[in-house]
């Protein structure tokens, strides 16, 4: 039995290769996972919510094509998505760069964090301050 | 009074966000190519394997080039259209079969007509990653001085063109600097 879970487990590892390829782009597993990784951070875009590596679009495989001659030809990671922002702008790359049109964006979550805390800060804080029986209804706390 | 004013304008302010961000076309991305040098490519002319064709022949000339393949939808809905603009020959339209197979694309122009002045064959779709294309029909604007001034993503109609493309026919034959 549990033979049979570990070989279930490994197989599931397995799958962590690129779903779309048949067959690994490269024979050194060092280029290969590279490989997987730069297809991770690019966009399809014609799918939208899938990377080049998950997606199944002409447009994915070419891009996957494109990525695997770039590496093949000595590009450099910076290169690449230098080479895929000239034809596809920003968009096409999953992690924004951060500049001054982003910054608003990378900055959302921690502004949005901070805001809340004073919201819940000053609310905490006036609730806090009131009386703990409330006038106008004498069933709570009035026994 | 704040009380009842804050909820208000927090609900004013999420109407404003609300109405331009659905209100925004996200189908169309803003291409990196409008103003610069439209990608020199040189690929078989589609009607013959034996000879090449290259937009540089277009030097000095403004030309539209759709993307265009017979497995595309939107292009077959935007023929009619392409068929009108090339009948009133105010500019040349150049195809760039896009990922198409050369024969499916030829029995396509002979049974619906052909628009185009040549189309270049793209089987692998190189040339189409170059121009950033990402969806076809496409339909981009260069000018004389080979600069892309225009692109339409999706399938054009006879009123786009007068809209959007008839006003800036004259800029493309001069060329901007």
């Amino acid at each position: 039995m549990k033979q049979l879970l570990l070989a279930a487990i490994l197989a599931l590892f397995g799958l962590q290769a690129l779903a779309i390829d048949k067959a690994p782009a490269f024979e050194d597993p060092v280029q290969q996972a590279r490989y997987e990784r730069l297809a991770r951070e690019l966009r399809c875009l014609q799918c939208r919510s899938e990377t080049i590596a998950d997606s199944n679009a002409q447009l994915a495989a070419d891009l996957r094509r494109q990525l695997r001659e770039l590496m093949a030809a000595g590009k450099s990671d910076q290169e690449i998505m230098q080479y895929m922002t000239d034809r596809y702008g920003d968009y096409v790359l999953y992690k924004p760069p951060v500049a001054p049109r982003t910054w608003l964006l990378w900055a959302a979550p921690a502004l949005l964090v901070i805001g809340g805390g004073i919201v819940a800060a000053i609310v905490i804080s006036r609730k806090s301050k009131l009386p703990d029986t409330d006038p106008a209804d004498p069933g709570l706390g009035a026994s | 009074m704040l009380k009842y004013l804050l909820p208000v304008g927090l609900f004013a302010v999420l109407v404003g966000f609300l109405y331009f961000g659905l209100g925004r076309d996200k189908e169309t991305l803003p291409s990196p190519l409008i103003g610069k040098a439209a990608p020199v490519f040189e690929l078989t002319r589609l009607d013959d394997p034996g000879k090449t064709f290259s937009n540089s022949e277009f030097a000095g000339k403004p030309y539209v080039l759709n993307v265009w393949g017979s497995w595309c939808v939107g292009c077959r809905q935007e023929h009619g259209a392409l068929l009108e603009i090339a009948r009133r020959g105010e500019v040349p339209i150049v195809g760039l079969n896009y990922n198409d197979e050369r024969q499916a694309a030829l029995n396509w122009l002979e049974q619906l007509g052909n628009p185009y002045v040549v189309s270049a064959f793209d089987g692998e779709g190189r040339v189409g990653i170059d121009w950033g294309v990402y969806g076809a029909p496409e339909t981009f604007l260069v000018d004389a001085n080979g600069k892309v001034i225009k692109k339409h993503v999706a399938p054009i109609t006879v009123e786009i063109w007068e809209q959007e493309f008839v006003p800036l026919l004259a800029q493309a034959k001069a060329g901007s600097p």
